[in-house]
């Protein structure tokens, strides 16, 4: 148990705080300011994972969001949030933490048998093994592959937890919070311009902890100074824990926030959608490791993480680490590492000589030097003991072979940075390799940014800070604040005498990419079977698919490939950048437009009474209507038949405000709705309404609605409900693009005015009592007129229009006036036991009737389908009309609106294929389809109307009516779709 | 994305409604040609680069609009107002 909490220190734990969490149930100590990883490692752990595919033990290996290994699952309030990177999320007290992917414990995993297997399931192994015997096979091993697949396992219990969406504005948004974004958004705010600094760690400052110096001043005292500025300028806003994810077009990026628990107990992540005018891009740079034999091994690490660890918790990863580098920087961490407390015993480099005062620096705390040497093996399985150590030959890039062991409990590697270039090459060009580095730096801009400080290669603290400061000025310029030319850019020089080796050649499993298990022979096996591209190699060895999106892996995995080929590294070149840089959770991208707030909910003025009358309401579209009233006892079926009845009896009432209605005006409105109607509207009198019938462009129906004439030049459509938008939306574009002469205003009136229908062969009798001013006999107010009076006081129109096929009125009132209309109307009609009635009677009324509603009109059905072809003026030029001609359209074989009569007495279920087959095993081929269907309240069976082929020359067929997955076939007789009163004497009375 | 509504000025994209390439010539509505109709309702060019259509702003001022963009790149060059205050506009 290597890790241990130091005595001192720990810049971003708070000791006077301490916490307790457990993990797989045994208690962890930490202090507030601990990752789960600082805290697991303080407390000695070094197994806290299994690996993907082979359930190899690993440790922490990064301080980041770059980690490959330790990802854990964490309870949350009922539910559990898997993949959880353990590097990142801040220990709280309470916090249940569980390793994943092991049985029956990551300590002891027993599918670690996969590990055997390996040479079976190397990269791609899918797609050549598993088959057979037969086509079956593959359906014994399915269910297997799929368990074992995956690493954590996600809950189904509902999240939470809330997410909150922000929206966030400003003239320079700097991402990154290190020393160039420190001094970007310094030089910016000092500006004047608004600034946004956004980091992910829970605090700024970046990498400058893991450095002593920033030119000639002490790192800390620069940071204190420079953050002390920042925090004075009211224009600088400062988001922490805040991760940039993606850079889309027109500046406008997304991030996702982890909202620190202290803040905000129930909300706990908050997305931001940023706006900026220009951005500064100062996203550091990561440190790459080697790719050896055994580097997965639990105590192999990242030597930046293994000296942030102490530097930022207090927690020292080991007592006797080795660092095994190729860089000058790697011997600065081993000599920052020995003084923070963790002992180093060698530095093990394999270029042939030390740098010379840092290797002296190192020997005064008694570690050994080993330039020339690189690490071939690692001893150990579920933690670190030893290593390997053999001399190198540059020059034939061979180990040697005289090996010695070195018993240590900690390996930091440290081979080479590379710039975090994600979000510059999601908003720009490829990424070009810069020699000088041997790492990618970002290629030119596609989106108005500036790149800063090591994500382009800059290394040395101090020229970083200026690069920050000069990239700020620009930015801030850019946006037209005044700010100095800060001097030239720095250069990029270098990073510390590199040796550019990426891969040491040694026998056993070396990993590139850690989270997806994929090893150096696999990209080489991916090679040699022709995925010689890097897009190729991604796809088949799923190198930096993973959580970590190859962070860690990618450079090194192209550098593999690179040398497989015989080509340089830019050769090969990248695979393409895209958001999001870390996962991002569903929850986050919805926010609160979860469960009734996911759409608006529209409510009729009515509402609050349907509601109070004991009414079931239902979801239509956004709309709620009620759909049936039902008395104690009753069921669904027996209320509608029972409202239908007193319809057809005596009178009902039913809320129709929901249908869209548009004001039409203008010298031209009466041309304008001849052109978007299939009958003429201009002949219409004044005070008359009419039926009409809209086409889309292509011929095919596209809504239906009456018209009423108020006035010469003003009309009153309406729609259905469903189409009140788009009909809208059609009507204007035709206004605004295709006959923009045209002298005509639209005005959407569907909130403004309530309507109700009052139907039944009382309903004129009830009128009579409710209304003032308006004479509503057949005389004064004929079928399809339409009068203005009033109402217990308020104005009316009523038009007498009937859907239901009995005799029939809407009566229309400002929706404000809506429930005196509607109290007025049910005391008027009391003497004749009116009902209200609710949707599912409305379409049992119009099912008897034939009547066609948004289910037949379903956009693949014609005027002539639905035996309308009367309305289809041959007089008129009219929208759609040409389309509408087409033979195709006007074929006798196409599906035609029949009404259907159940044969069994059983329900004919909306959706079934109609059929010629009697057995269900043998249907047939589906010759139509139900559009829909009720127990039909006048002849006491259960009808349907259905679209049917050539259904207009079947009435007296037997067909069934099939539907394999509900599990029905029933008999059924094809007949009229107008089931009752067919020559409309009801209606017009 | 975001579009220079020439009403109410840089507008996010979600505020608008997508409304097709706007280089097709509609066909008068006395035109009875079903093959000009076709062409018209079914055939588009798709262009790679600047391609001219249809934006209403229904967030906003609810006005059409013809913005040139670029199918590749999505940078937007040129933005007009059409429709009858358009026509008001040039006089």
């Amino acid at each position: 148990m290597p890790g241990f909490r130091l005595p001192r220190g720990g810049s971003r734990v708070d000791r006077t705080r301490p916490l307790r969490f457990s993990f797989d149930g045994a208690g962890i100590p930490g202090f507030a300011g601990d990752t789960i990883a600082s805290a697991l490692i303080a407390a000695g752990h070094t197994t806290v994972a299994r690996s993907f595919k082979y359930h190899r033990p690993r440790g922490v290996f990064s301080a980041g969001s770059e980690e490959p290994s330790a990802l854990v699952t964490l309870g949350r309030r009922g539910s559990v949030e898997p993949n959880a990177k353990a590097t990142i999320i801040e220990a709280a007290n309470g916090l249940v933490v569980r390793s994943q992917n092991a049985w029956p414990s990551v300590e002891h995993d027993l599918n670690a048998v996969n590990g055997w297997f390996s040479p079976f399931i190397a990269a791609g192994f899918y797609y050549k093994t598993f088959m057979g015997p037969g086509r079956r096979g593959w359906r014994l091993y399915e269910p297997s592959i799929r368990r074992a697949a995956g690493l954590g396992k996600a809950s189904f219990a509902p999240d939470p937890d809330r997410t909150e969406r922000a929206h966030a504005f400003c003239d320079v948004l700097v991402v990154g919070g290190g020393p160039a974004g420190i001094s970007a958004a310094l030089a910016a705010g000092q500006s004047g311009a608004r600034v946004i600094l956004c980091d992910e760690n829970p605090v700024v400052g970046g990498a400058l902890d893991l450095e002593d110096a920033i030119g000639e001043e002490n790192a800390n005292d620069w940071l204190f100074r420079a953050t002390s500025a920042l925090n004075a300028l009211d224009n600088v806003r400062q988001l922490t824990r805040v991760s940039v994810y993606g850079y889309y077009d027109d500046n406008v990026l997304g991030a996702v926030e982890r909202v620190a628990p202290a803040d905000d107990a129930k909300t706990r992540q908050r997305h931001w959608r940023i706006e900026a005018k220009h951005v500064v891009l100062a996203t550091g740079a990561l440190e790459r490791p080697f790719v050896f034999p055994g580097n997965d091994t639990p105590g192999v690490m990242l030597a930046g993480a293994a000296l942030a660890y102490a530097r930022r918790h207090g927690a020292a990863v080991g007592r006797n680490l080795v660092v095994f580098t190729n860089n000058d920087e790697g011997w600065r961490r081993a000599a920052a590492l020995a003084r923070s407390g963790v002992a180093v015993r060698a530095v093990v480099d394999p270029r042939r000589e030390a740098p010379s005062t840092l290797a002296a620096e190192l020997a005064e705390t008694g570690a050994e030097s080993l330039p020339g040497h690189v690490v071939t093996a690692i001893s150990g399985r579920t933690a670190l003991s030893s290593i390997r150590v053999e001399a190198f030959d540059l020059e034939t890039n061979k180990a040697s072979g005289a090996a010695r062991g070195l018993r240590c409990d900690g390996l930091a590697v440290a081979a080479g940075w590379n710039p975090l270039i994600h979000l510059a090459s999601q908003a720009g060009g490829p990424p070009e390799y810069d020699e000088a580095i041997h790492a990618f730096v970002p290629g030119t801009a596609r989106e108005k940014w500036i790149a800063a400080g090591s994500m382009r290669g800059v290394f040395d603290a101090a020229a970083v800070a200026a690069d920050g400061e000069r990239a700020g000025a620009e930015a801030a310029r850019a946006c037209g604040f005044k700010a100095d030319a800060a001097g030239k850019a720095p250069s990029i020089t270098g990073a510390d005498n590199l040796l550019p080796l990426f891969e040491i050649p040694a026998k056993g499993k070396a990993f590139v990419d850690l989270q997806n298990d994929v090893t150096a022979s696999d990209v080489r096996l991916a090679q040699r079977e022709g995925f010689e591209s890097v897009e190729h190699l991604k796809r088949y060895t799923t190198l930096g698919m993973a959580a970590d999106q190859g962070k860690t892996s990618n450079l090194n995995g192209l550098a593999i490939l690179a040398k497989e080929r015989g080509l340089p590294v830019p050769e090969v070149g990248t695979t393409r950048f895209r958001p999001p840089y870390n996962p991002v959770s569903l929850g986050a991208l919805v926010g609160r437009a979860r469960g009734a707030h996911l759409q608006p909910l529209r409510r009729t003025p009515l509402h609050d009474w349907h509601v109070k009358a004991g009414a079931e309401m239902m979801n239509v579209g956004l709309w709620q209507r009620p759909r049936v009233y039902a008395r104690p006892g009753e069921t669904v079926e027996q209320a509608y038949v029972r409202e239908a009845k007193a319809v057809r009896t005596s009178v009902g009432i039913t809320d129709v405000s929901t249908l869209g209605k548009i004001d039409v005006q203008g010298p031209d409105a009466a041309t304008f709705l001849d052109r978007v109607y299939t009958n003429t509207f201009s002949t219409l009198p004044v005070g008359k309404a009419r039926y009409g019938l809209m086409l889309r462009d292509d011929g095919f129906l596209f809504d239906d609605g009456t018209t009423w004439r108020l006035t010469e030049n003003r009309y009153l459509m309406t729609t259905t409900t469903a189409n009140a938008g788009p009909v809208m939306e059609h009507l204007e574009v035709l206004l605004a693009i295709a006959w923009p002469d045209l002298k005509v205003s639209l005005a959407s009136v569907t909130d403004q005015w309530a309507g109700v229908a009052v139907a039944g062969p009382k309903s004129r009798d009830l009128l009579q009592k409710a209304l003032d001013g308006i004479d509503v006999g057949d005389e004064g107010l004929p079928f399809m007129g339409v009068r203005t009076g009033r109402c217990a006081g308020v104005e009316a129109i009523v038009a007498r229009l009937s859907f239901s096929g009995e005799r029939a009125y809407e009566v229309y009132s400002g929706s404000n006036h809506a429930l005196i209309v509607w109290e007025k109307l049910l005391e008027a009609g009391k003497e004749f036991s009116v009902e209200p009635y609710g949707l599912e009677a409305l379409g049992a009324l119009r099912i008897e009737k034939g009547h066609v509603t948004g289910a037949e009109i379903n956009g693949r059905a014609t005027v002539h389908d639905l035996g309308l072809q009367k309305m289809f003026s041959t007089k008129k030029h009219f929208v759609g009309r040409p389309l509408a001609l087409r033979p195709a359209l006007t074929d006798a074989g196409r599906k035609q609106l029949v009404g259907l009569k159940s044969l069994d007495g059983k329900p004919i279920l909306g959706g079934a294929h109609l059929v010629a087959g009697a057995e269900a095993k043998e249907p047939g081929r589906s010759e139509g389809h139900v559009t829909a269907m009720c127990f039909s309240p006048r002849l006491d069976i259960y009808i349907a109307l259905a679209l049917l082929e050539r259904g207009h020359v079947r009435h007296g067929e037997t067909l069934y009516a099939a539907d394999p997955l509900r599990g029905t076939h029933g008999p059924v007789e094809v007949v009229d779709p107008c089931f009752i009163d067919k020559d409309g004497s009801r209606m017009h009375g | 994305m975001l579009i220079p509504c020439p009403v109410c000025g840089l507008r996010d994209h979600g505020e608008f409604v997508y409304g097709g390439d706007a280089t097709r010539l509609r066909p008068l509505i006395s035109s009875d040609n079903a093959e000009r109709w076709a062409a018209y309702v079914y055939d588009r060019r798709n262009p790679r680069g600047p391609h001219e259509e249809y934006w209403q702003h229904v967030h906003g001022c609810r006005q059409f609009m013809v913005v040139t963009r670029n199918t590749e790149t999505h940078d937007i060059s040129a933005v007009r107002l059409v429709g009858p205050w358009a026509l008001r506009e040039s006089g």
